[in-house]
């Protein structure tokens, strides 16, 4: 399903990102990423919605070569694609409901159909009773699952995250972790970037690991593998 | 578009209106005061230009025909000049009616050289020739002195030509002290609707996170300049109306040069409204999608 070929990223002002990475992913797959600040994580996962195009090398979607798509083709790669970060990212002024909702609207999908999914979506993450709420009265866990549920609600075949627990006590990482596993679980494929050892080693997932841009080890159930 | 989407951008550019407040303060005062500028100039250029036209329609050509010509020769004269391009009216006053006017504009002491012309009319036989426009008297004359039976073209040349120069100058420099004024004001709107943009970045790059088209994103801004221009030029309009009022009540008839006459305020007073209208919501629109545009490119 999404396939890197010889992929290397360097940025404008000269720092180099990525290094010759070769990684194919299939549908359905949970995968960590992992690795020390800067070694390319975050890079490695803009590669895929596009927010990064490789300065050599291929990555491909679907068999789509990605950076052969046109400006306005990239909507409707990413209408695929859910991505959630470690600061959430919701609109402060927005209600939870309508922070989910605008996931909808802009993709311009019909109101009804709106407000059905995005109530069954928040029932998903259990914050149906928190609709009217807006973010600053949420506890972190609870603005991350709106995220999740923004990220999920048209039902993207990829949800890609991160550092999602980043800014999350433990009990409350838990619960997500959990949330992402019932994503997986129905068939969609999950990429967490991720510096917590714990979830990594007790949730035994496929473990990509980078330093310095390139792909270091690559095993399915894999453990975290770095001193914390 | 679907409905529900247009409800959407109107409602989202409306919202911002009333979110930033002071930028839209800023960006509706930059619209007020342009388009005050705007409309007094407006409205002095388009009167000008009406007294030019007035001046420019009555200028007029006198053909004048041989004084031998009779009768068949006059026929094929006035045939000839009927046939002519660019012409809107074509008169003919014979010697007698010529006689007749030149007596009436002497007054008193006209009567007497009537009397003694009447027997032996001295005065030729003249056509009276209207241009369409001002500009095309002198190939015209031109091309009506090469004909036959044609005694002299009069025109007054010098004067239709100093005032074809003095309107063209009059409107370059209006068109370009408009133009100046509108660019000014697309600048300020662009910058004011800049700084809303910016604090409203993240909310865009949300937006094409979760795959919004850029057009999408830019209709907000479209609807939310476009209605910075109607409130900006409310004021404009009233200040413009209610001054040409009072000047068209007060000075119109007090003016006593036959020329000079302001344009009549019922059709003026709607026209003049619709086109500061018109100018607020294009420099709104134009100055938002101006400065939106960089942030889509990201």
């Amino acid at each position: 399903m999404i396939e890197l070929k010889k992929v290397s990223k360097v940025y404008k002002n000269g720092v180099g990102a990525l290094n010759g990475v070769d990684v194919t992913i299939n549908q359905g797959d949970f995968v960590y990423v992992v690795g020390p600040s800067g070694a390319g994580k975050t890079s490695f996962i803009k590669m895929m919605y596009r927010e990064e195009t490789p300065s050599e090398g291929q990555v491909f979607m679907n068999g789509v070569e990605v950076a052969s798509l046109k400006k306005k083709e990239v909507p409707y790669l990413r209408r695929d694609i859910g991505v959630i970060f470690q600061d959430f990212k919701l609109l402060q002024r927005k209600s939870v409901y309508e922070n989910v909702a605008f996931a909808l609207e802009v993709i311009e999908e019909n109101p009804r159909k709106i407000r059905r999914r995005v109530l069954s979506v928040l029932d998903q993450v259990g914050l149906k009773h928190k609709a009217r709420f807006i973010p600053a009265q949420l506890s972190g866990g609870e603005q991350q699952r709106v995220a999740i549920a923004r990220a999920i609600v048209n039902n993207p075949k990829l949800v890609i995250a991160d550092e999602p627990t980043g800014n999350l006590d433990p009990e409350t990482s838990w619960d997500i972790m959990q949330t992402f596993e019932d994503i997986n679980a129905s068939g969609t494929t999950v990429i967490m970037a991720t510096h917590s050892k714990d979830i990594v080693n007790q949730m035994r997932k496929r473990v990509i690991a980078m330093e310095n841009g390139r792909v270091v080890r690559d095993e399915h159930r894999g453990e975290y593998g770095y001193e914390v | 578009m679907k409905f529900s989407t247009a409800r959407r951008h109107i409602r989202e550019g409306s919202k911002n209106i009333i979110r930033n407040s002071w930028m839209t303060v800023a960006s509706v005062g930059a619209v007020t005061t342009t388009l005050i500028l705007v409309g007094i100039f407006l409205t002095l250029i388009l009167n000008l230009n009406q007294v030019a036209e007035n001046i420019e329609e009555d200028v007029e050509m006198t053909v004048y025909a041989e004084l031998t010509a009779g009768e068949e020769e006059l026929n094929e004269l006035e045939q000839n000049l009927s046939e002519l391009q660019n012409i809107r009216s074509l008169d003919f006053s014979s010697k007698e009616e010529e006689l007749e006017k030149l007596v009436e504009d002497m007054g008193d002491t006209g009567e007497q050289w009537g009397s003694v012309f009447e027997d032996s009319n001295p005065l030729n036989d003249a056509f009276y020739i209207k241009a369409n426009q001002a500009t095309q008297y002198k190939s015209l004359s031109e091309q009506i002195q090469g004909m036959d039976y044609v005694d002299e073209v009069s025109y007054s040349q010098t004067t239709v030509e100093n005032l074809l120069s003095f309107n063209q100058y009059a409107r370059y420099i209006g068109i370009g002290f408009i133009s100046a004024l509108l660019l000014t004001a697309i600048f300020l709107i662009s910058n004011t609707i800049k700084m809303t943009i910016i604090a409203r970045q993240e909310e865009i790059g949300i937006m094409k996170l979760v795959g919004a088209k850029n057009s999408f994103i830019r209709w907000p801004f479209f609807v939310e300049g476009a209605l910075m221009g109607v409130l900006g030029s409310i004021i404009p309009i009233g200040i413009v109306i209610g001054g040409y009022y009072y000047l068209y009540e007060n000075f119109n008839d007090k003016i006593n040069m036959a020329f000079v006459e302001l344009l009549p305020f019922n059709p003026f007073a709607l026209q003049i409204s619709l086109i500061l209208l018109g100018i607020g919501v294009f420099i709104g629109i134009w100055g938002s999608v101006m400065s939106v545009r960089k942030f889509l490119n990201v």
